[in-house]
């Protein structure tokens, strides 16, 4: 069945899984990042705050391209 | 009459029932890729509530209340107090002559109450045997994941006078 599919869909099959390995790997890291900036934080120390967000604000920023990513591969793929 | 039913093995009123649940379970990659971003907006948003809380935090007032008396406790001796409110327990501790520092006595792991040692000079929470340093309560060992918070003391004639609470 998988030898009868077009190639285009599926590397995009592969595209969106690897897209979608990529943004777990960032939610792990972002989720880590939230902990570890609570937990400083919370320790009376705020100099850590700013950057964490600022670099928390970067991986959703990835998370949302690697999203459009797999919109538009899918959107491309159904349609050949 | 089964000329008119479809060719599918699911009992009558299956068929006929507008809702798939199979369907309406099934998730597509889609969608999991869009609760996934989701989920990152959402750590997103709680990183800028840290940043917003520790930005526009204001400083709590804190009473001042009368700890001890100077030479109340000896050397290595203790004193609980509460402070700023009843419901703070805190522990005091003359380090030397004419040194005393004071902690709260809530351990940061599980809120324990922690007690001096003063064979091993180190203030101790037993429940996990977390070990906080007496200078400046820092963990020393085990599982508190932050130093204590530490009451600020001034003297004022004879008499050890509360500020402040510091770290937390």
């Amino acid at each position: 069945m998988a030898n009868l599919e077009p190639s285009k869909q599926r590397r995009g099959l592969v595209a969106i899984d690897g897209a979608m390995a990529l943004i777990v790997i960032l939610l792990i890291v972002q989720i880590w990042l939230l902990s570890a900036t609570l937990e400083t934080y919370l320790a009376g120390h705020t100099g850590a705050v700013l950057p964490a967000a600022i670099f928390s604000g970067l991986i959703f920023s990835g998370c949302l391209a690697l999203d459009f990513f797999v919109t538009r591969v899918d959107q491309e793929s159904r349609r050949s | 009459m089964s000329l008119f039913r479809s060719p599918s093995k699911e009992p009558l009123w299956k068929d006929e029932f507008s809702v798939f649940t199979s369907d309406e379970r099934y998730v597509t990659r889609r969608q999991f890729t869009r609760f996934l971003t989701l989920a990152s907006l959402g750590m997103f948003v709680g990183n800028l509530w840290i940043l917003a809380k520790s930005r526009f935090a204001k400083t709590p007032a804190f009473p001042m209340v009368e700890v001890a008396e100077i030479n109340e406790i000896p050397v290595r001796g203790v004193k609980l107090f509460t402070y700023p409110t009843p419901q703070d327990h805190c522990i005091m501790i003359r380090t030397a002559e004419e040194e005393y520092v004071a902690y709260s006595q809530k351990c940061t792991h599980l809120s324990c109450a922690v007690y001096y040692s003063a064979q091993n000079d180190r203030l101790e929470c037993p429940c996990h045997r977390g070990f906080f340093s007496v200078k400046d309560g820092s963990v020393l060992q085990g599982p508190p994941p932050r130093p204590l918070p530490q009451i600020a003391l001034e003297r004022d004639g004879k008499k050890l006078i509360a500020i402040a609470v510091k770290g937390t």
